[in-house]
């Protein structure tokens, strides 16, 4: 058998694809978190909760309403995102004169609170979550066995992230927020009601951390501490892409996610620090991040 | 200083010599320390205009420096307190040189993943004894002769010890060196502009607020003599941006309020359970919303006073 | 009011004649301190102090005039907060007793004080074997389970039933690392052989690596070396990926009923692990445990934690009871001299390091097909009797 520095290809292979499913969480979240920062430039502790929301509500959808996941899929993102919308017209909306830090800071304590009434409620051992029957299974590459589930997940995550980046890049919509980003006094007196926009690319953000928490609660415990570390390292995912561009934040979430893999192949003790590691070491050599500008 | 500022000073040193005869004496050198801790926040935010999400890292780092070099090697409790300040100090210089390379959000964003990181470190390492943390500490003997282990001693210690950090924090705000960071704060183009090293500046003030949090973390683990998790954990790191935002983003003696009043709600709603946290994330919320100048920050507008 | 309430005290004090002679203030005053809001919430929290009042009422301490008050408080999981709170209550409140702390950094910190001031600690929660170890001390009881119990108790019984083989997945700080250690002990101890071990950083969140290298090894035993969050996504995932359907079963090293509940029988079929109470062990704890739930007003069965601070407040009563004494230290070596007895966890022993002996059970999660009625979760595959069940006195290095 033909081996890599002592591990065998195919098993290498297996942690290659498992590396990119989880960047596909990655790169949902991070873009998110640019897609907000584009035009808010806030920056959404809050994130980490409302993917959590996501998972919980497509619990509550499930147990209480009897909904499967793909409902949940279709429903959970508008409802977080409303919720969301709603943070944004009583609270953030308020901010946006001040210093962008009040932004981190209104919404470091809104996650805590989000995160204790879930805790008031459900506790924190967690609560079960079936995997749908159509996507329960797998199939066997050669190389690994690959749970249906895992390829789903990055089958849906690469045409949300490509179809957002679409969007925002091509069409005559995300012209107009790329505008607002940079000159919203201008576009308002264009006749676009900039406020509504800001409002509907928060919510949009947040559906987008929703869906992450849907398409995660089968495979990751359902607890409300479920999103307050993984934001963590999504943070430092944001900070070695740089804001400056959609696409930059897509493929540094997936390129992470498989560095991460491998390191859990060659030296599993590091692979919860080797993003803030990589982090430190971009930050030296390029403090803009790979793919964004001084500002 | 002002006169105003005289007084409060006077008060709140007549608080922390008379308050031990009502309040519990523990709980009051708790409230000390993270006083200290949560002014070198300030000095950083209130008067640098930097926001740090990773504090925390140099609390524990000099709390498990502190714990261990008094329990492992025997060092008398003044330099165990000295050297986890100097490994605080060198902290703040290895994160220095990478985080004040961004402003704004991106620094608070890199700090707290510096931050992260240091806590995976000391979970992982050996000598922290991962969940059960540093246990047993002895106090010792101040100068060989004074007996810490007598709550009076180690009271007075402690006291003696933040109003040390609290004196210097002041000074080093009024001095031409803190008048320039409020310049860089202010408009840091315009400094630069000047001819002043911003970041030569920034990065003294970053070092100077980690040797300051090492200080308030060796402290507390001679108090409590122990050292643990909780006090790398980025939780904490928020719990004392909490603090100085209550209590008033660049005052001089919000911090103090903003620590005092946190700390006593974690200890009075103890019996409260699950909303501790959940009132901490309500009053950041009210702070940012409605209450930007904290507590200190109103009573000094009101009085038409800098406090 | 409250002049009336001691005036009461005194009273009920005065009629009890010599029984309360030795009780400081009249009053026998019972912590319940533990995580209230976060991890633990659910194995200890509320449920905890609900089994402490039942403990009270079962012992009839109103009956024998003894006046029992139970206060409680959250220690947030952080070792300062649980030591001041300890302090106070010593000094302040005039608690004799403190029960549960099922974090092990709060425990050992709230062990050392009991020690200094003379008062009694009684763990339920806490996993940490060094406080009847190298932390033991004479005003010290660790009820409920420890971490080299259920290891041992896993390893042996699994080896025992052929189970030979095996690979550990770790979680890679203090804690796993003596899971592991404890439990590879045992395995080569019954000829047993390890494959192989990973060791992952703790709330990992993402498994499949480190699962796909475990099934790789064909090892017929996964054993997960880890707690809470990290146990429930390994098992989450391990299902995902086929492993107990591939003919390899997975061991857990510290599991409660809640996280079997939080994961559902579904995904949690087939795990191997080890518990000291299982609610539907007999009539006795089935009676127990509807009364728990009457007196708790939930819906969450009991705990094996909530268990042990129930039967450790009813033989503290019974201890202060026996020796007519409050006192910490003697009330302590008073409940190690008498044997003990309970509706939980049967009759049994303290140890002199402090340790409670009582018999474990190595238990298998049903199938969904298997389960009855609501927590109808385990199938109780071996009893381990109560002298084997926990560390070798010898082995702990207390020096006691």
């Amino acid at each position: 058998m033909t081996e890599i520095f002592g591990v065998p290809t195919q098993a290498l292979f297996g942690q290659l694809l498992i590396g990119l499913i989880n960047g596909s969480f990655y790169a949902l979240l991070s873009l998110g978190l640019a897609v907000i920062f584009g035009l808010l430039n806030i920056i959404n502790f809050t994130h980490g909760a409302q993917y959590m929301m996501g998972a919980f509500v497509a619990y509550l959808l499930g147990s209480k309403l009897g909904l499967g996941y793909w409902w949940s899929l279709l429903l959970v993102p508008p409802i977080v995102g409303a919720t969301g919308m709603l943070i944004e017209r009583l609270m953030l909306s308020k901010l946006y004169k001040l210093d962008h830090l009040y932004g981190l800071l209104l919404t470091f304590g809104l996650a805590l609170i989000i995160q204790g009434l879930f805790r008031n409620e459900f506790g924190t051992s967690g609560l079960p979550f079936s995997m749908p029957a159509e996507l329960s299974g797998g199939r066997n590459l050669g190389f690994m066995f690959l749970p249906n589930y895992r390829g789903w997940v990055i089958v849906a995550s690469l045409v949300i992230c490509l179809g957002t980046w679409f969007v925002i890049e091509k069409t005559k919509l995300g012209s107009y927020l790329r505008a607002a980003t940079e000159n919203p006094a201008l576009v308002q007196a264009f006749g676009i009601n900039v406020p509504r926009m800001i409002t509907l690319t928060y919510g949009f953000g947040v559906a987008l951390a929703a869906l992450a928490g849907v398409m995660a609660a089968p495979i990751y415990q359902v607890s409300p501490q479920m999103g307050a570390d993984l934001i963590i390292v999504v943070f430092a995912v944001v900070v070695i892409g740089g804001m400056g561009s959609i696409l930059g934040s897509i493929l540094t979430g997936f390129g992470l996610g498989i560095v991460e893999g491998l390191t859990k192949v060659f030296y599993p003790e590091a692979s919860n620090t080797v993003i803030f590691v990589i982090m430190a070491i971009v930050l030296a050599a390029k403090p803009a991040g790979l793919f964004g500008t001084q500002k | 200083m002002p006169r105003s500022q005289k007084i409060a000073l006077a008060l709140m040193a007549a608080f922390f010599l008379l308050a031990p005869l009502v309040l519990y004496p523990v709980f009051l050198m708790k409230a000390m320390c993270f006083a200290l801790f949560a002014c070198a926040f300030n000095l950083l935010i209130g008067f640098g205009g930097l926001l740090s999400f990773g504090h925390a890292m140099f609390l524990g780092t000099a709390g498990y420096a502190a714990a261990h070099a008094a329990k492992v090697w025997g060092f008398p409790p003044e330099f165990a307190i000295l050297f986890g300040t100097a490994c605080a100090a060198l902290l703040g210089l290895v994160t220095g040189l990478l985080a004040i390379r961004r402003q704004g959000i991106y620094f608070a964003m890199t700090t707290l993943a510096l931050a992260q990181m240091i806590y995976f470190y000391y979970l992982q390492a050996a000598f922290t004894g991962g969940e059960d943390g540093i246990q047993a500490v002895p106090r010792g003997m101040l100068f060989g002769f004074i007996d810490l282990s007598n709550v009076w001693a180690m009271y007075g210690t402690v006291f003696v010890i933040f109003m040390g950090g609290f004196l210097l924090v002041y000074r080093t705000i009024h001095s031409p060196f803190g008048q320039v960071l409020k310049a860089i704060r202010e408009n840091e183009q315009r400094a630069l502009s000047l001819g002043y090293d911003v970041n030569r500046y920034k990065m003294l003030a970053y070092m100077l607020s980690a040797t300051l949090a090492g200080l308030a973390g060796s402290t507390k683990a001679l108090v409590f003599q122990l050292a643990s998790l909780t006090d790398v954990h980025w939780s904490m790191s928020g719990e004392v941006v909490l603090m100085t935002l209550l209590g008033g983003l660049g005052t001089v003696f919000g911090p103090v309020v903003g620590a005092f009043i946190v700390i006593t709600m974690e200890n009075y709603l103890a019996q409260l359970g699950a909303w501790v946290t959940i009132s901490q994330g309500v009053i950041f919320v009210i702070c940012v919303l409605a209450f930007r100048r904290g507590v200190v920050g109103e009573i000094g507008n009101f009085l038409k006073k800098p406090l | 009011m409250k002049l009336k309430r001691t005036l009461l005290a005194v009273a009920i004090a005065a009629m009890a004649g010599t029984v309360n002679a030795q009780i400081s203030d009249g009053v026998i005053k019972i912590g319940v301190m533990n995580d209230m809001a976060s991890l633990y919430v659910d194995i200890a929290g509320p449920g905890s102090v609900v089994a402490a009042r039942m403990a009270v009422e079962d012992f009839g301490a109103a009956q024998k005039g003894m006046k029992v008050e139970i206060i409680s408080a959250d220690h947030q999981n952080k070792p300062d907060v649980g030591s001041q709170i300890a302090n106070q209550w010593f000094d302040v409140d005039k608690v004799d007793a403190i029960f549960d702390v099922p974090t092990s950094s709060v425990a050992l910190a709230i062990a050392e004080i009991a020690k200094k001031k003379g008062k009694a600690f009684i763990n339920s929660g806490a996993a940490s074997s060094d406080l009847t170890g190298k932390a033991c001390s004479p005003n010290t009881i660790h009820w409920t389970y420890d971490t080299w119990m259920l290891a041992n108790g896993t390893g042996s019984a699994i080896v025992k039933t052929g189970g030979d083989t095996w690979f550990f997945i770790t979680a890679d700080y203090a804690f796993g690392h003596a899971l592991e250690r404890d439990t590879e002990a045992v395995v080569l101890k019954g000829g047993g052989k390890v494959l192989g071990k990973v060791r992952h950083p703790l709330n990992a969140q993402d498994f499949s690596s480190f699962l796909l290298q475990a099934q790789a090894s064909k090892a017929k035993v996964i054993g997960l070396a880890n707690a809470g969050g990290d146990t429930i996504n390994s098992i989450k995932q391990a299902s995902e990926f086929g492993i107990t359907k591939g003919g390899q079963s997975l061991a857990g090293m510290l599991v409660f009923i809640s996280d079997i509940h939080g994961l559902g029988l579904e995904k949690a079929q087939g795990l191997i692990f080890t518990e000291t109470f299982y609610w539907d062990l007999n009539d006795q704890t089935r009676a127990w445990t509807k009364r728990f739930l009457a007196a708790s007003k939930g819906t969450k069965y009991p705990t094996m934690v909530q268990a042990g601070v129930y039967a450790s407040v009813l033989h503290y009563l019974k201890a202060v009871e026996a020796g007519k004494t409050d006192d910490g230290t003697r009330t302590i070596a008073q409940m190690k001299a008498m044997p003990t007895d309970d509706p939980l966890f049967g009759k049994g022993s303290i140890r002199k390091d402090g340790r409670k002996l009582h018999p474990a059970y190595l238990v298998e999660v049903k199938k969904p097909s298997e389960s009855k009625g609501p927590y109808d979760y385990y199938k109780v595959r071996a009893t381990i009797p109560a002298d084997q069940a926990f560390r070798p006195e010898k082995d702990g290095g207390c020096n006691l």
